[in-house]
């Protein structure tokens, strides 16, 4: 078959080229541009080369706040997935329920997440805070601004209390999207609750688990306000994510060269992580 | 296999149900005979996909028992009562190869893996989807994902039944009749009870022994696929069987003379008919003869459909379909008589018989 070319067709695409560069190159570009130099002001640059690269490559503070992210995102990760498809499986799928759910769950999300951050900010403080108060009027030893394991449980609560929504919602659109008809057959094929979660409904939710699973693995990788206005780090250092250090150091610090750096190391982190992901995650669909 | 018996069974999916209208599926009551092929023929909503999940257990009726070999099913679950069923839509797990989906209903019962391979791979061979056995069912096209949800029933050689819910609708037209054959040919060779839901007449009359025919929430007509074109009992299946259906034309009926309009024609009994009765008689197209004498008819139009011409005609007000041979010529003064064996009448829209 011929094929035509046009090269006007290029016109078409650069209002959205202009865009991306605008939003997306050109930021990103400046920040290169600061990892490989030096600068003490005044606009006067010097050539760094991939020396702030190697000094945070080589610092402890870098890799300690790395693993800190990845155990975050990996508890979050295996809490909110499964619980999220447990809530999607029990979640009424006609009838009134159905609006009063989808509200429910819609509820966290809406809202604006530094007040996520303060909301818990005020109910874990074991002065005014109902959680805090109640737990310790129980007689349990909570206080998450001194004690490291309270601060973290603090932190995945919250972001489980957050962000399950987030993988309920995505689950149960796609429970709905099975036909009755499967039901019906695997009761006529006698299969059990578990083989038809097994080989019903887990194959359908495959999909939007996986965009779930993503989406859950990226935010919680680049969290920042939460964490911020609930322990700002603390205590020590024991909740200083990759995003609260690297605020630190470029703003706090003021050292823009390194904290370039690190931005375009975490940048990398997360394309690369994502990228595995979504590779394991799609290849089975592939086999014959 | 089973004889299935229908108890008085009556449906409605509403809570209480007050009068008649409210039922989806008013009153059945029949017997099945073990091995038989039995097509639910039917227009959409009128009740036949209600009945079919209330033999299967997939519904709960409202009132009425169900028998299988005169054993008390009606509240036993789907998976006690032992059936298989195929769906409109092809159900397949897709994450399997062809040969766990076939194995699927058997691992779920327990069945020893050596029994599970063996009936697996001959009913591989049953579908003809030999070779096929390690592929991913999900790769596979409309037709033999069918073939696998049919195979999911057959693989089990203990049903009671294998029900059928429009399976061929998502077929294309050639395979239709292919797996229609091969259906065929399996429910001779292995003699199972079958139920097949349709609303295309050629699929239940090519398929069935018995053709149950459905309206509004009844069964209208039980009966092989010559008593209902020769003798609807009711004026819907004169009219839903054949293509063009009958012709209903309203008569006055006096002893043996019934009067079209300010035509007389004389039957051979006397249809006994209630007084007040809404009368009709009923003729099939086929048995109209077109000629030069009889009955005057208005000529509207010819239509040409090959082997045959069909046309269409204003008969004493009402309009009537004649069929005419190919070469069958069609006179300028045209008129029409009734082959005498085949006029039915009907009052009420039911059929009065001679034995009547």
């Amino acid at each position: 078959m011929e094929r035509t070319w046009n090269n006007k067709a290029w016109f078409m695409v650069l209002p959205v080229l202009l865009l991306v560069a605008f939003s997306a190159v050109i930021p990103l570009m400046t920040v290169v541009n600061y990892s490989v130099q030096d600068t003490f002001g005044n606009n006067q640059f010097f050539w760094a080369g991939t020396d702030w690269f190697t000094e945070i490559l080589h610092s402890d503070r870098f890799w300690a706040a790395l693993g800190r992210n990845l155990l975050f995102s990996a508890i979050i990760l295996t809490i909110e997935i499964p619980l999220g498809i447990l809530i999607a499986l029990n979640m009424p799928k006609k009838g009134l329920g159905v609006p009063v759910c989808l509200v429910l769950m819609s509820l966290p999300l809406l809202i604006p997440w530094n007040v996520v951050g303060t909301i818990w900010q005020v109910f874990g403080r074991v002065d005014i805070g109902l959680l805090g108060f109640t737990l310790k009027a129980l007689g349990f030893d909570y206080n998450y601004v001194n004690d490291v394991f309270d601060a973290w449980v603090t932190l995945i609560v919250m972001d489980v209390w957050h962000w399950t929504s987030l993988v309920v919602l995505l689950c149960y659109a796609g429970l709905v999207s099975i036909p009755e008809a499967y039901y019906q057959a695997a009761k006529i094929d006698g299969a059990s609750r578990w083989a038809v979660f097994r080989h019903i409904q887990l194959p359908k939710m495959k999909r939007v688990l996986l965009i779930a699973f993503l989406l859950r693995f990226m935010d919680s990788f680049m969290i920042y306000t939460e964490p911020f206005v609930v322990t700002g780090g603390g205590p020590g250092n024991s909740t200083t994510f990759l995003s609260i250090d690297l605020v630190k150091m470029a703003i706090g610090q003021f050292d823009l060269g390194p904290a370039a750096a690190m931005s375009i190391i975490y940048f990398l982190i997360i394309l690369l992580l994502s990228w595995i992901f979504y590779t394991v995650m799609t290849s089975s669909d592939d086999q014959a | 296999m089973a004889r299935i018996n229908l108890e008085h069974i009556r449906h409605a999916y509403g809570e209480k149900p007050k009068s008649e209208a409210d039922y989806a599926l008013k009153e059945v009551h029949h017997e099945w005979n073990d091995g038989g092929a039995y097509a639910l023929l039917g227009p959409s909503g009128c009740g036949k996909t209600t009945l079919l999940n209330i033999i299967s257990g997939l519904l709960q009726p409202s009132e009425g028992r169900i028998l299988f070999d005169g054993r008390d099913v009606t509240e036993l679950s789907t998976q006690q009562r032992n059936i298989a069923q195929v769906f409109q839509f092809p159900v397949i797990y897709d994450t399997m190869t062809v040969y766990d989906n076939l194995a699927f209903p058997l691992r779920n019962r327990h069945v020893p893996e050596a029994e599970v391979d063996r009936r697996v791979r001959e009913t591989i061979d049953m579908i003809g989807l030999s070779g096929w056995a390690d592929r991913k069912a999900r790769r596979l096209t409309a037709d033999q994902k069918q073939k696998i949800s049919l195979g999911r029933g057959l693989v089990r050689n203990d049903v009671n039944a294998i029900l059928f819910d429009e399976p061929l609708t998502v077929i294309d037209p050639h395979m239709k009749w292919v797996l229609r054959s091969q259906l065929k040919k399996l429910h001779r060779q292995f003699g199972f009870t079958m139920v097949y839901v349709t609303h295309d007449q050629t699929e239940a009359l090519t398929f069935a022994d018995k053709v149950v025919v459905m309206y509004d929430g009844q069964i209208v007509q039980i009966g092989t696929p010559a008593e209902l074109f020769e003798r609807p009992s009711h004026t819907f299946v004169g009219y839903f069987i054949g293509s063009p259906g009958m012709n209903l034309l309203p008569a006055r009926i006096d002893g043996s003379t019934v009067s079209l309009g300010t035509d007389t024609i004389t039957l051979d009994y006397q249809p006994k008919v209630a007084a007040g009765a809404r009368t009709e008689l009923g003729i099939r197209p086929e048995f109209v003869r077109l000629g030069r004498e009889g009955m005057h008819v208005h000529v509207r139009k010819v239509e040409d459909i090959g082997r045959q011409k069909i046309v269409r005609a204003e008969f004493a007000g009402k309009s009537i379909a004649i069929v005419v041979p190919e070469d069958g010529e069609i006179p300028a003064e045209p008129r029409i008589t009734f082959d005498p064996s085949a006029i039915n009448i009907y009052a009420d829209s039911w059929r009065v018989g001679r034995e009547a």
